[in-house]
């Protein structure tokens, strides 16, 4: 499906490089991260917390919380690059093309205004219509999300819901100036575990339904090989391993995946003990030189310790593991 | 919300009862008013007729309904200094400390708000540096330095501005009011500068570390990715956000300001009631000290009050109807 691109992708994200200058030097948080999303396809990005994952998304809609900022490379929208725009230009990209759902639904909403308010001021911030034809498509959005009673919920305020209902209203926030895609930032984590399916499930149907990708950053396996098309695994700033989803959970070529697929309890196998990596992601002060996995890899080998290695073709997947490079002649191939 | 509003209302009720306690020992425990009005030289007939007179000589308990009786219809006797109903001199005085306290309490609001809300967006530039080192000032100095100091700049070295009294006034029915004469105006600029500096760098600081608060929150951050203006964001969702901090305490301020404005009227000379306590206390003058505490009181008690039904307007949370908590579909 991603081999064979006739059109320009929707996102394309490339050498992205996030910094936050600090008093003991500089951090780079994301470091030369090259993806791309398809129009209406849906990219799972996992890692373990601090992979820079979150960063990455934050990034593209331009909302990097100050020191940090990005230092390079180059985010681009339908073929014309967004991260170089006035802070006015961005905004006005922000909820109209590039939605976003954030972690806690219960911290997202303003409390002091209605439901209706917050869908009422973002449609009309967006889109030239009338507040009555606002308050309906807010309504309609809320119907859709499965709000029971919409007309009625409008008018009520964000503690009156409960938190897998506020996520949906979440959601319609979201999508409703239509975007053509979706940053979830974690959008279930903070919810209880009976919610998280029905939110995904619904997520992933609304985004179908109104053509929007999703760009879905999480830490679940589980909630990316049911959503995703394909998934980026991100180790301390960088992509590991991307691929499609089936490839990346069945075959993982990257050591890390590997050991993160390890990690995972499986149902319908025995498996004597789960596989745990050895020791912890670096901290950003301290990222090893080379492949910055090499301290835990099993499989390390002397090039890791000097070189970093870039993504490489693995059949379907890229790695970024010297285990996968090719030989000289291969390289020169391109 | 009517429990409530009942519940705040017999709240009130008990605070000015204890109120009128204290305001009433005043007489029994602060000079013996039978010995003031006698005089030197007096027999114990004399001296028990009055007290039957003035009903002294009845149980503690009927002279203080008695007390509170009258102070709920605004009478609390006569001035001991003045010989004159103490009701009709607090009259005279009061529109003097409300316009003062008022406009001070306006232009509190009005600059504080703005610079707290300057202070806290544009966090590093040298403007939100200067008017935080200048409240600085503001917090530090002493009410009566910074009177006395304006008086010294406007009134004695520019001579712009009168150093005391509150110019002309007119008169509308009970009412007197300097706002519509252009030396009642003058009059008002240095006090009202004088009264207001402190609540107003106090309420600038409030609002700017509210603002930092909430500006980190996840809602504004989410207002942001939604792609809201700037404006919505900092004025419809943050600052909306920092009011009930801000309302509690700009109330709490309105009432020190009519409360404390004794300071200012002193050093002003302004004929309000601040200045009447002043002159009351040198002369002993009980019945006015003890209208003045209980009237004063009155106005904390109305504040609180008022801001605890602000809340309610502004914080929907609070709002009794939660009913409808929709369960997860």
């Amino acid at each position: 499906m991603t081999s064979t691109r006739a059109n320009r992708p929707l996102l394309e994200v490339r050498n992205l490089r996030v910094e936050f200058p600090t008093r003991r030097g500089t951090l780079v948080a994301v470091d030369d991260v090259s993806f791309h999303i398809d129009a209406g396809e849906v990219l799972g990005v996992v890692g373990e917390s601090g992979a820079g994952k979150s960063l990455t998304g934050a990034a593209i809609i331009g909302l990097l919380e100050p020191p940090g900022r990005i230092a390079g490379g180059e985010v681009r929208l339908e073929d014309k690059r967004i991260d170089n725009l006035s802070a006015e230009h961005l905004r006005r990209i922000r909820g109209r093309q590039i939605g976003a759902v954030f972690q806690d639904p219960l911290t997202s909403l303003d409390p002091l205004f209605t439901v209706g308010q917050q869908l009422v001021e973002t449609i009309m911030t967006h889109l030239d219509l009338s507040e009555a034809q606002a308050r309906s498509r807010a309504i309609e959005l809320l119907r859709e999300v499965g709000i029971p009673g919409a007309e009625r919920r409008i008018d009520h305020y964000p503690h009156q819901f409960s938190g897998g209902m506020r996520q949906r209203v979440v959601i319609a926030l979201a999508l409703c100036a239509q975007p053509r895609l979706i940053i979830a930032d974690e959008p279930t984590t903070a919810l209880d575990v009976s919610i998280q399916a029905q939110i995904i499930t619904l997520l992933k149907r609304l985004c179908r339904e109104h053509g929007a990708a999703v760009m879905l950053v999480t830490h679940d396996m589980g909630v990316i090989a049911e959503t995703a098309d394909r998934v980026a695994v991100m180790y301390a700033g960088r992509i590991a391993e991307i691929g499609p989803v089936g490839e990346v959970i069945r075959k993982p070529r990257h050591p890390y995946t590997i050991g993160l697929m390890g990690s995972i309890p499986k149902l319908d196998r025995a498996v004597a003990r789960l596989v745990q990596i050895e020791g912890a992601m670096p901290r950003l002060t301290a990222i090893p030189t080379g492949c910055a996995f090499n301290p835990r890899c099993p499989k390390v080998f002397e090039r890791c310790r000097h070189e970093r290695p870039d993504l490489m073709p693995v059949e379907t997947n890229h790695a970024a593991c010297w285990l996968h490079a090719p030989t000289l002649t291969e390289a020169t191939r391109g | 919300m009517i429990a409530y509003i009942i519940q705040r209302l017999l709240q009130s009720v008990l605070v000015m009862a204890a109120v009128g306690f204290v305001a009433f020992s005043l007489f029994a425990y602060v000079g013996d008013p039978i010995t003031i009005m006698l005089g030197q030289d007096y027999n114990e007939t004399e001296r028990a007729r009055l007290a039957a007179q003035l009903g002294l000589d009845r149980p503690f308990y009927v002279q203080f309904a008695n007390f509170v009786a009258n102070a709920v219809q605004g009478d609390f006797g006569i001035s001991y200094r003045l010989a004159r109903p103490v009701n009709a001199v607090i009259r005279e005085r009061l529109p003097a400390t409300l316009e003062l306290s008022l406009i001070a309490a306006f232009l509190a609001l009005a600059v504080g708000v703005p610079m707290g809300v300057y202070t806290g967006l544009k966090r590093d530039s040298w403007l939100s540096r200067f008017f935080l080192t200048v409240s600085l000032i503001g917090v530090s100095l002493p009410t009566f330095l910074i009177g006395i100091l304006l008086i010294l700049v406007f009134a004695v070295i520019l001579g712009w501005l009168p150093s005391f009294g509150r110019g002309e006034t007119v008169q509308l029915g009970w009412w007197t009011t300097g706002f519509f004469t252009k030396s009642g105006l003058k009059a008002l600029i240095l006090p009202s500068i004088t009264l207001c500096l402190f609540q107003l760098t106090l309420i600038m600081r409030l609002v700017r570390s509210e603002m930092l608060e909430v500006l980190r929150t996840d809602y504004i951050k989410f207002a942001r990715a939604r792609g809201l203006r700037d404006r919505a964001v900092h004025f419809r969702h943050a600052l909306r956000n920092t009011l009930v901090p801000v309302i509690t305490i700009a109330g709490l301020q309105l009432g020190a300001i009519i409360a404390f404005a004794i300071i200012t009227e002193t050093v002003f000379q302004w004929p309000g009631m601040g200045l009447l306590f002043i002159q009351s206390v040198s002369a002993t003058d009980i019945p006015v000290m003890a209208a003045y505490l209980c009237l004063i009181s009155f106005v904390f008690v109305v504040i609180n009050f008022v801001v605890d039904l602000l809340y309610y307007a502004v914080d929907p949370r609070l709002r009794v109807d939660r009913g409808a908590v929709g369960g997860h579909g």
